[in-house]
Order: structure tokens, then C-alpha cells, then sequence
């Protein structure tokens, strides 16, 4: 295992350099560099040229590219041109809030997806199935961000839910690790804590819509394939009771595909984030990550886009390893 | 109280920014010598009690107020004054120069320019005469003054606080920029409120009270800015309670937000939309007559009355009417299409083909839509014949790159909101030389706007620039459009907040019932 793993995080590394070159090279090929954004509307072609040339920006894209890999090597992202602050700084401030809202999200993709799915399956053919099967159409085809305008519209005001930040505005609460919630509970804030899960309610919700969809389908596809298969009618014919076989065989054998759509779906969460995040202002990553593409922010982008890569990386690891666990016969192979 | 802004500061020390939403916050802290009137650009006293320009423009004596302290308790007097002027003039390192935008447009230049720093310097020294008197000399006269003093970028922070957090140690860093613990942490200056946090994770800047309060008493004791770049989830916040207040609302929502009871102030016009004429791109448009057929030919009051928010008015010349300068009587083109379509035959340029550049994804408060304005444009010039070939770009994705950099246009939507009144601050900007925007040569003009901006401030001052607008009316390189009011929104509980035309909202004079 240890090798496997070891195997699978030096592969992690040219994954990364390529990306890396690939990103730099997007950034430098949009329209509209970082001086304009940053010297805002009164930037004249001749300040925006000096700026240029004070950061370096005027440096053909390889030598620039090769400064920025020997900071990178060191740790030294640079400091984002929006805040100026850190980029490796704001990622750790902003983290906290996109791990607890994609932690919300695939607790409620899983929680609900893997039931649907599975109910679908048993119901094949029947009303139930089919009021699935159009859900969850509906909430792979419906954007994010549509989906976050209808929710803060028509529902944050009737069920008296917040509809945008993670904490109500001007609360003094006391921040230790940067999850709101957790760190309402440790400190006994209660009213903060209570404030954060309701803050996370809708954007959790909207960002899980679509992990939420997939899930449901592919749990209903392995599912019925599984059904079919000889060693369930031989379960069945050995007399095994129906509660039996549908945990040990029919489960079981049906997550595999399923877990590695909840791998695929966790790395995606970025994606979904950027918009979601913004939607509900919900300062994290993706909101980040939203402001910096408006303003060109180099630095940030480069450090956010290579994180995300990272994460994809390390998820899928994880995702092979569980299949492991899973299944033995990938373990043997 | 909770105020929505819709972007992040950028830093606090107001030397080293330009922003809107930084000064909204850096006014709140910091007072500058001379103030503008609460609601209008009018001057009137800041720290100094009394200015006085002499030598014809070229020394400004200042009475200064007594017994005021900065929020570290230190004295305010004429040695802090010149102890600003001075570290702005001896400012050290590139990246700290490049990054003081509007000392270096009012300066001109530092004692020893670096980096890509390179005019004459506007300031000479400055006088500590006595305890309340500051005296800044300077090597030439400039019409901006005095009312460029009014700028936040020129507040006067404890030179204590700056010495001690290393204020000027701007550096870069990569491809980026590094400020100093002062910028980010310890601001002090005078106003009547006081920095307390900035929590970048939560997008909240905090300010509270400043007790033994050194220039106005504020009424709350605690005011938040929270960051909300979204404007469908400002008015969300507003609507939920979340904040009692935020900026550019959408002109579409001005009747459902009054309708819902909060309060929609209008603010007075301060800014200038232009249609942009490119001489060099189209020799067509080198002709007099063909851009004065442009300008009979656009139904600019229909346009007004149709497309643009409460408040809007269609504008004669290239500043808002507001500005000291503003001339009555310039030359005025009145709707008239069959005159716009007869100039055009004589000038031999009917069905004429323009390039016509207009930006997306922006929303500027002189152009709250620029698609709808480039419709409603391009259908007066269709009417005369001529035929548009419409170009989009994002603003900040090519747009101004190739209006303001390449010209690659033919005539183009732009516009300007004025730092403060002067009107050398727009027509300077736009006319004073020549420009790719506009591919036009005048040195008549160029010398009449650079005679104007040197007369010093009073009635020579005001009387140059009502002479350099008629010129500008008459060479027409390019058609004012309109003056358009932007609006900001403060719920039904909020009193005292007086809408300024320049966004210089004081917040002290607020409460919240």
C-alpha cells in the first residue's frame, strides 16, 4: 500500500508541471492583463505599460514562467494584486469555508443520492422511479447559479434562511480554526454556531444539486446491473433473506462505480464552488478564485488553479485506494 | 451599522490608492486639509481652517485647526502636515512610486524619480511657520489646486504611526506587490472614526468611534463595511437585514428597493458618457462636418429619457455642471436629422460604414448598460444612413486595450467620473494631447487646456476652462452623451446620509434608529 501510494504522488508531480505550464500559459493568452484591472478605470496605456514592465510582465513567457516556478518551488506564490496579501495566506484563510461547504454538499449528495439511486433501481419502471429519474435530470441540467438566484429568491426569505455570507454581518464571533461552525461548538458560541449552519443551508443545497443528480443515476445504473447478475440469483436461490442480500451482495458490489463518482464529484466541487460561492457571497476558495479571474489576478489564479489540480490529484488517490478497500480483486492486481 | 460595498479595499494607507471602495473606507478615518461641501463638490474646511494660494498659484498657506489629535494621540499641527508632503515627495523604490496614482498625476513627479517615474516635480518644500500654519511652496502653478487637496490619497496620517509601522516600505514582491504592516494594520489619521479590524476571510473591515473625537463626532459607535461584490446579493442582504445600506444599486431596482421602503438617495452627477470619434482609424471622420453630423444626427434626449435612470440629462460639453468651468454658452447640436444627413453629403460620407466598439460585462455609473446604449445609438446613426459594425469586448478582456491603446476603432462608448472639481481633471484628460483614442491633433487646443490648467484657481482658472469647452464644442472630436446620477441605497431606518456627487459619503452624521 505504502508503495502504491508513494507510486501515485511522485506521478502527482509532472501532472502537476504540466499543468502548471498549461495554466500559466491560459492566463497570459486572455485579453486584458492584471495592470489594467489593477490601476482600476483611470489606467492610462502608458501607466499600465510602466506597470507591466515593473512586474515583469513584459518579459517574454518562458522567462517569466521560470521566475515564477523557482518562487513556486519555495513556497512563494507572491502576493495576490487584489488584497495584497499572500496568495498562500488567503488560500489557508479561505479554505476552511470551502471544506465546510463541500463537506455539507456531498454529505447531503451521498446521503440522499445513494437511497434515491438504489430506490429507483428496486422500483424500476414505477412512479417512483420515473419522479426520480426526472429529478435528477432536472438537477444536472439546471446551472448552479440559476438554481442559487431561484433559492435566494423564493425560499431565504419564506423560511427565514440567510441568504448570502457565513456569518451574519458585524457578529463578533470568535474564530480559532476558520470552520464557523466548529468553531461555535468549541468555543460554546452557540448563536454563532447556530448562525453558521443556517448561513450554510442554501449553498450547501445548491452546490450539492448536481453531485446530488449524478450520484442518484449512476447508484440506479450499478445497481440494476448488479441485480442481474448470476451471483444474486444464487443468493437468492441459496434462501438468503431479502434484507441480507441487498446489504451484503446488491450494495456492496453496486457502490464500486459509485465511489468513484463521489471521487470525480469531490474534485469537481471546485468548479461548482466558483459559482455557488459567489452566488451566496460565501467566502471561500471559489470565491476567490471568482474575484481573481474579474481582476486578472495572476498570482492568485496560478496558486488556486495548481491547488485545485492538487486536490484532484490527492482525491483520486484516495478514490484508488478505496476501491481497494472496496473491492479485493483491485487490491491483487 | 452594516454598509455593502461591492469590492474589497485595497490597502489603508490612502497614498498608495485610487479606489473607490478603499477611499470609503479611508474617508471614515482620515480627514484631508480641504473637504468638499456634504453633498456637493464645493470646498470648504477640512483640517485647515483657511487656504490661501499666493505667488500666483504657486505657495498655499494653511490656517490649520487647533487641539486636534490623531487617533494615537499624537498632536496634529504644521510640522505632521509637512511631514506628509514631505514623505510623499521623498517617497523612495518604483514600486512604492508607481503605486501613488494620484500624487503622481497632481505632483507630476518626486525628488528623485525611480522606475518609470519621470517628471518635473510639481512640489517644492514645505513650511512648518508656526504651530497652525503650514506653508507648501511649489515650482509651478497647478489649477487643480486647491481643489485637488481634497483627495484622499492627500490625508494626513500621524507621521508617529507611519514612522512606526514602516509606512513607506512598499516592495515587490514577484509579480506582485508587498505592503507594510501600516498599509494593512495600523492606519491613523484624524476622522471621526478609527480603524479596529480587517477580517479577510469574512470580507469585513470594522471601524469604531474615535472617543475624544479630534474633528466630527460620530453618532455610531461602530461601523462595518462588509464586502458583497454581487448586486443581486446586496439588495438580498439589505432586503434580509443583513446591512443597512449599500452602493450602486441597479437603476433597473430603484422602484421595487422604494417600493419595498428603503431609501434610494440619487446622487448629483459628477461624470460624463461620451461617444468616442477615432481620426485616424476612418479619414471620414477627419471631416468637421461628419462629426458634426454625428452629433444633429444622435436624439441624445430621447436616449436619455428612455434608457437611463432618474436624474440623467443630456450633456452639452465635456464636463458635468458642477465644475467650475462649465460654460453655458458653447455650441449646442439640437436633434436634426435632415441637418446630420445633409452634412454628410456634403461631405461626401453617406452610407459611411463605423466601426462601432462598445464594452460588456461592466457597468460604469455614467453607462449602467452599455449594450442598450450602443442599440439606441447605433439606430439614430442607421436613421442618417450610415451603416454600424457593432464590436463587443469585455472591459477588462481587450476592450480598453484596443479603444484606449491600439485605436482600433471608429468611434466607441466611454466615459469618466470626475476625482474632484477641477475640469482639467476631465478635459485634461481626455484633450490635453493627443491620444489613440481619439487619433486627433489640436495643438491649439493642447496649449489652451495646459494655459488653463497653470492659470491659478478663481475666476482666471474658471474662465480659461469655460473658453477651452466652447473649443472643444467646435472642433468636436468627440459627442457628450449625457451626465448620468448614480444612486446609493440605505434602508428605511437610516438617517443623516447625505448622497455626494464625488461618493464622498461621511458617515458620521448616520443613525441608525
Amino acid at each position: 500500500m505504502l508503495r502504491f501510494l508513494v507510486r501515485r504522488l511522485l506521478q502527482a508531480i509532472p501532472t502537476l508541471l504540466i499543468l502548471s505550464i498549461l495554466i500559466f500559459a491560459w492566463l497570459r493568452s486572455l485579453p486584458g492583463g492584471p495592470a489594467g484591472a489593477l490601476l482600476g478605470d483611470k489606467a492610462t496605456p502608458e501607466k499600465i505599460a510602466d506597470l507591466n514592465k515593473l512586474l515583469g510582465l513584459d518579459d517574454p513567457i518562458f522567462v517569466q514562467y521560470f521566475k515564477f516556478l523557482g518562487r513556486a518551488i519555495t513556497g512563494d506564490f507572491g502576493n495576490s494584486l487584489v488584497s495584497a496579501q499572500p496568495v498562500m495566506s488567503e488560500i489557508g484563510n479561505f479554505l476552511p469555508a470551502t471544506i465546510e461547504l463541500g463537506f455539507c454538499a456531498m454529505l447531503i449528495a451521498v446521503g440522499l443520492g445513494i437511497p434515491f439511486g438504489y430506490l429507483s433501481a428496486r422500483f424500476r419502471g414505477g412512479a417512483v422511479d420515473n419522479v426520480i429519474i426526472v429529478l435528477s435530470l432536472v438537477g444536472v441540467a439546471v446551472p448552479v447559479f440559476f438554481l442559487g438566484y431561484m433559492m435566494q429568491d423564493a425560499l431565504a426569505a419564506p423560511l427565514g434562511l440567510p441568504s448570502q455570507g457565513r456569518q451574519m454581518a458585524g457578529l463578533d464571533a470568535t474564530t480559532v480554526t476558520g470552520f464557523a461552525v466548529f468553531d461555535g461548538i468549541i468555543t460554546q458560541e452557540w448563536d454563532a454556531a447556530w448562525d453558521a449552519i443556517t448561513h450554510l443551508i442554501l449553498p450547501a443545497f445548491a452546490l450539492a444539486t448536481i453531485p446530488l443528480a449524478v450520484i442518484v443515476r449512476i447508484t440506479r445504473a450499478s445497481v440494476l446491473d448488479v441485480l442481474n447478475e448470476d451471483f444474486i440469483r444464487t443468493a437468492n436461490s441459496k434462501g438468503l433473506t431479502q434484507p441480507i442480500v441487498r446489504r451484503r451482495h446488491v450494495l456492496r458490489n453496486g457502490l464500486l462505480p459509485v465511489v468513484t463518482v463521489i471521487g470525480l464529484q469531490t474534485g469537481a466541487l471546485l468548479g461548482g464552488a466558483v459559482l455557488t460561492e459567489r452566488v451566496f457571497n460565501f467566502r471561500g476558495l471559489g470565491f476567490l478564485l471568482a474575484e481573481g479571474i474579474e481582476r486578472r489576478d495572476y498570482p492568485r489564479l496560478q496558486a488556486l488553479l495548481l491547488f485545485g489540480a492538487l486536490v484532484y490529484v490527492l482525491v483520486n488517490t484516495l478514490v484508488d485506494i478505496s476501491y481497494g478497500l472496496i473491492d479485493p480483486r483491485v487490491r491483487v492486481r | 451599522m452594516v454598509f455593502g460595498a461591492a469590492g474589497n479595499p485595497k490597502t489603508f494607507d490612502p497614498l498608495f490608492n485610487d479606489d473607490g471602495e478603499t477611499f470609503r473606507i479611508i474617508r471614515q478615518m482620515m480627514d484631508t486639509l480641504i473637504m468638499n461641501k456634504p453633498g456637493t463638490a464645493d470646498l470648504e474646511p477640512g483640517l485647515a481652517e483657511k487656504w490661501e494660494g499666493s505667488n500666483e498659484g504657486k505657495t498655499w498657506t494653511f490656517t490649520l485647526k487647533k487641539g486636534v489629535k490623531f487617533h494615537d494621540g499624537t498632536p496634529f499641527n504644521a510640522e505632521a502636515v509637512c511631514f506628509n508632503f514631505n514623505r510623499m515627495f521623498n517617497m523612495k523604490g518604483a514600486a512604492a512610486q508607481s503605486q501613488m496614482i494620484y500624487y503622481g498625476d497632481v505632483f507630476e513627479g518626486f525628488a528623485k524619480n525611480e522606475g518609470d517615474a519621470s517628471g518635473a516635480p510639481v512640489f517644492k518644500d514645505c513650511q512648518a511657520k508656526d504651530e497652525s500654519t503650514a506653508v507648501l511652496n511649489l515650482n509651478k502653478a497647478k489649477g487643480a489646486f486647491p481643489a485637488a487637496f481634497t483627495l484622499p490619497s492627500f490625508s494626513i496620517q500621524s507621521p508617529d504611526a507611519l514612522k512606526k509601522y514602516n509606512a513607506d516600505a512598499v516592495t515587490q514582491s514577484g509579480d506582485s506587490f508587498s505592503y507594510p504592516e501600516y498599509a494593512l494594520k495600523h492606519p491613523t489619521g484624524t476622522g471621526p472614526f478609527k480603524f479596529e479590524s480587517w477580517d479577510q476571510a469574512k470580507g469585513e473591515i470594522t471601524l469604531v468611534k474615535a472617543t475624544d473625537s479630534p474633528t466630527q463626532t460620530a453618532k455610531l459607535d461602530k461601523l462595518v463595511f462588509k464586502v458583497i461584490p454581487d448586486e443581486n446579493a446586496r439588495k438580498q442582504a439589505l432586503k434580509a437585514g443583513d446591512i443597512q445600506g449599500y452602493d450602486y444599486p441597479s437603476p433597473a431596482d430603484y422602484g421595487l428597493l422604494r417600493n419595498d421602503g428603503e431609501q434610494v438617495l440619487i446622487r448629483p452627477s459628477f461624470n460624463i458618457l461620451y461617444l468616442g470619434i477615432n481620426q485616424k482609424n476612418n479619414p471620414k471622420l477627419k471631416d468637421l462636418k461628419v462629426r458634426q453630423a454625428l452629433a444633429y444626427g444622435l436624439n441624445r434626449d430621447q436616449f436619455v429619457k428612455s434608457k437611463l435612470p432618474e436624474g440623467a440629462e443630456t450633456a452639452s460639453q465635456f464636463v458635468p455642471k458642477a465644475i467650475d468651468g462649465y460654460n453655458e454658452n458653447v455650441t449646442k447640436y439640437d436633434y436634426n436629422l435632415q441637418k446630420a444627413k445633409d452634412l454628410l453629403k456634403e461631405a461626401g460620407a453617406e452610407g459611411m460604414t463605423l466601426k462601432f466598439y462598445y464594452p460588456t460585462e461592466v457597468t460604469r455609473p455614467y453607462m449602467p448598460n452599455p449594450a442598450d446604449i450602443f442599440t439606441s445609438l447605433s439606430e439614430d446613426m442607421k436613421a442618417m444612413g450610415i451603416k454600424v459594425e457593432p464590436i463587443a469586448k469585455p472591459w477588462n478582456g481587450g476592450y480598453k486595450d484596443d479603444v484606449q491603446k491600439a485605436g482600433k476603432h471608429d468611434v466607441h462608448l466611454l466615459g469618466w467620473t470626475g476625482d474632484y472639481n477641477d475640469a482639467g481633471n476631465f478635459v485634461g484628460t481626455f484633450f490635453g494631447r493627443e491620444k489613440p483614442e481619439f487619433g486627433f491633433t489640436n495643438a491649439e487646443l493642447f496649449s489652451a487646456i495646459s494655459a488653463a490648467d497653470a492659470a491659478p484657481a478663481g475666476e482666471a482658472h474658471t474662465k480659461a476652462y469655460q473658453e477651452v469647452n466652447q473649443k472643444i464644442m467646435e472642433y468636436l472630436p468627440a459627442i457628450p452623451i449625457s451626465y448620468g446620477p448614480p444612486a446609493i441605497v440605505v434602508g428605511p431606518k437610516v438617517k443623516g446620509l447625505v448622497a455626494s456627487p464625488l461618493t464622498d459619503e461621511r458617515f458620521y452624521t448616520v443613525t441608525v434608529n
